[in-house]
């Protein structure tokens, strides 16, 4: 037992990681044994990953959040609003200039939203920053506020159809790579994450500092590869019915479907905007100043003003990025359903933050990880998919997921406290 | 008076209150280039509050500031930071969740041409400079909080010599160091010295402060007592206007072991 913990000390692989992807294993396997093999399936891991994509997004966004010790109660009203307004300006706003199903029409939607977002979290950012009033109580405000101009911008009315590229954007019919852009998508990823760590490695032996050994390079580097190729292989085994594909590969102008061809899934853009955001999110928070600064103000706020950080501007900007990425959610959640109602987000606040605390963010500040908070969305998501697959009533859901939580943060604590002494 | 040269620091007539209480009241003295100035004072002096006005973390309701004989506003640290004046604070103002690198470095780090932070240069150059100050410092990567106490107050001096201070304000800096570490920022404090640099020292360890200072300055209530060359007091003295807050009668006569 020691040896092996010893072992897996010498690959710098994070125990928390670890523990965590053991934890969802286990979530897996469970329901799998219960459901008689229905849910670890391409067909049900494919949905489980649309359905987490819009909580993990905003779950990136309350990491940074979290660790500077505020809150944001607000994200889930900020979603619906947003998705109201993007609902309305690629419905009426933009056709009137545009034409309907303009190629540019779910462009400027996005831009639009971001925007909105960017302005509305900046807003609340400043009022906790600037004026010193608790991000607890604005954005319980804001929860109110975001909520009820959501139901506003239409008088309560729900926006459908949407624009017909926009909805690809969900990861419904037609919105995923297929099997050759999956390919060359997981591709991509494999070389980036491999390069990264070669430059790493190359920069630390320059510097003459302790490397890790090559077993354990080439094992996480191994890890990778396989992981990304495993979830490419099960996503691409999952096929689009012969009926659907017909019509998705009239929509794009490719005349009939060819004798015998098999259409798949693959990666849906849902998830590959999840893993792009988790990305450029993991490098801000890692390898640039303004992330450095985020971790050094949770960690110690007086000390970050001693420094010269800005700390006041600093909130602003990180809850303008969570109000941007509440943009992004709302896009993907409004394009999943293929309509903007005013409810929709509602208790995602809740959501995203268990995902970020589930995922290792500590609410004392200072601490917490994109990857883990990703991890996070994706325990209660399955936890919600297959408790609602075995036939678990909506109540006693809450309820489960409700007690993971307390029990997820007090195993987090006592970890915490063994690695102290 | 004949004047010498100009000095380095001149705080005039500062003044500190934290809400009805005076922390620092009326409190004058100077510094010059390449001398050593210790603070001392009993605890809740003010000489924290009064040397955190200079470095820029604590606003002062009243009096100025000069650097080379020109009045300056320092509000906020990077003011401080812009006239090279740096601090070890008595609490060290370490972010416990970073490493030592990412502490010394904190709001000035190294980038490479793509704008993302160096932190292989960033790491060489915190094991260069601890190197100096502590020699069996070898825990780079854990975040400071799992350090000693003696190994974090490294960290907080190595970052304050760092950075071409001209100004160096060190609040305490050898109070949780082992004695050889104590030895280490001695010698630190004399080679700065030469080079130039204006130290302020507080400690409550007067023989250290007797050791290293050109001149002592003693507060008592916020209240300055007065300023003794090291080479014309004794340290009996000194201890007298630190308890009594006021110049031993018998002090018109300092040099008591020289009379004839
Ligand atoms: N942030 C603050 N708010 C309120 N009062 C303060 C604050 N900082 C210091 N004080 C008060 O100002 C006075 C001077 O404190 P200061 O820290 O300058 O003392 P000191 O001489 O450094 O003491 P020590 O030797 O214990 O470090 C004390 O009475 C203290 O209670
Ligand atoms: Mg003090």
């Amino acid at each position: 037992m020691k040896s092996l913990s010893s072992l897996l000390a010498k690959t710098e692989l994070s125990p928390r990681l670890v523990g965590m992807l053991a934890v969802l294993a286990a979530i897996w396997i469970g329901f799998d044994l219960v459901t008689d093999g229905l849910f670890v399936t391409p067909r049900n891991l494919y949905n489980l990953s649309v359905q987490t994509a819009s909580v993990a997004v905003m779950a990136t966004g309350m990491v940074f959040v979290i660790v500077m010790r505020h809150i944001d109660l607000s994200v889930g009203s900020l979603l619906g609003v947003l998705a109201m307004v993007m609902g309305v300006v690629q419905t009426q706003v933009l056709p009137s200039w545009l034409g309907f199903e303009n190629p540019a029409t779910w462009m400027l939607t996005l831009a639009a939203g971001l925007l909105l977002g960017l302005a509305i979290g900046g807003l609340q950012g400043y009022v906790i920053g600037f004026l010193g009033v608790p991000a607890f109580i604005v954005t319980l405000g804001g929860l109110l506020v975001w909520r009820g101009a959501a139901w506003w911008v239409t008088q309560g009315q729900t926006v459908a159809p949407l624009d017909s590229r926009f909805v690809l954007l969900g990861g419904g019919p037609g919105g995923t790579l297929g099997a050759t852009w999956s390919w060359v998508a997981g591709g991509l990823a494999m070389a980036a994450a491999l390069l990264a760590m070669a430059r790493s490695r190359r920069g630390r032996r320059k510097h003459g500092f302790p490397l890790r050994p090559l077993w354990a390079e080439a094992l996480v580097a191994g890890l990778l590869v396989a992981a990304i190729a495993g979830t490419v292989l099960v996503l691409d085994a999952y096929e689009v019915p012969q009926r659907a594909a017909e019509r998705i590969w009239q929509t794009r102008g490719l005349g009939p479907l060819p004798e015998g061809y098999v259409m798949v899934h693959g990666l849906a853009i849902s998830v590959v905007i999840v893993v792009v955001i988790a990305i450029v999110m993991t490098v801000v928070g890692r390898s640039t100043r303004f992330g450095r600064y985020v971790y050094a103000t949770g960690g110690n706020p007086d000390a970050a003003q001693l420094a010269g950080i800005d700390t006041r501007l600093l909130t602003v900007k990180v809850f303008a990025l969570m109000g941007a990425l509440c943009a992004v959610s709302a896009a993907i959640a409004s394009a999943r359903l293929q309509s903007a109602a005013n409810d929709l987000g509602t208790l995602d606040e809740l959501r995203v933050i268990a995902a970020a605390v589930i995922g290792g963010t500590s609410l004392a500040g200072g601490v917490g990880t994109i990857y883990g908070a990703i991890i996070g969305a994706l325990v209660m998501q399955s936890l919600q998919s297959g408790m609602a697959m075995v036939g678990v009533t909506a109540s006693l859901q809450s309820i489960v997921i409700g007690v993971v939580l307390v029990l997820a943060v007090f195993v987090d604590q006592l970890y915490r406290r063994g690695r102290e002494e | 008076m004949a004047e010498g040269p100009t000095p380095l620091v001149e705080m005039r007539g500062i003044e500190v209150a934290f809400g009805g209480v005076k922390a620092v009241d009326g409190v004058s003295l100077d510094l010059y280039a390449g001398e050593v100035v210790g603070l001392l004072g009993h605890n809740g002096a003010g000489k924290s509050t009064l040397i955190k006005v200079l470095s820029g973390a604590v606003p002062a309701r009243a009096g100025e500031i000069l650097i080379d004989g020109a009045a300056v506003r320092i509000a906020s640290p990077q003011d401080a930071r812009r006239h090279r004046i740096e601090t070890i604070y008595q609490t060290l103002a370490l972010a416990d969740n970073l490493n030592a690198a990412a502490n010394l470095f904190l709001g000035r780090e190294l980038t490479t041409p793509t704008g993302l932070l160096d932190e292989e240069r960033m790491e060489a150059e915190t094991r260069r400079i601890l190197a100096r100050l502590n020699r069996n410092f070898d825990r780079f990567s854990t975040p400071v909080r799992s350090l000693s106490g003696g190994q974090r107050q490294s960290i907080a001096i190595a970052r304050a010599v760092h950075f071409d201070a001209r100004i160096l304000i060190m609040d305490e800096p050898t109070a949780a160091l082992g004695v050889q570490e104590t030895a280490m920022v001695a010698e630190l404090v004399r080679q700065l010295k030469a080079e130039g640099i204006g130290i302020f020292l507080i400690s409550h360890d007067i023989h250290d402060v007797f050791d290293l200072s050109d001149r002592v300055t003693v507060l008592k209530n916020g209240r300055l007592v007065g300023t003794r060359r090291v080479a014309e007091t004794t340290q009996d003295e000194v201890l007298a206007m630190i308890i009594q807050g006021e110049p031993p009668s018998s002090s018109r006569h300092p040099r008591e072991g020289g009379d004839p």
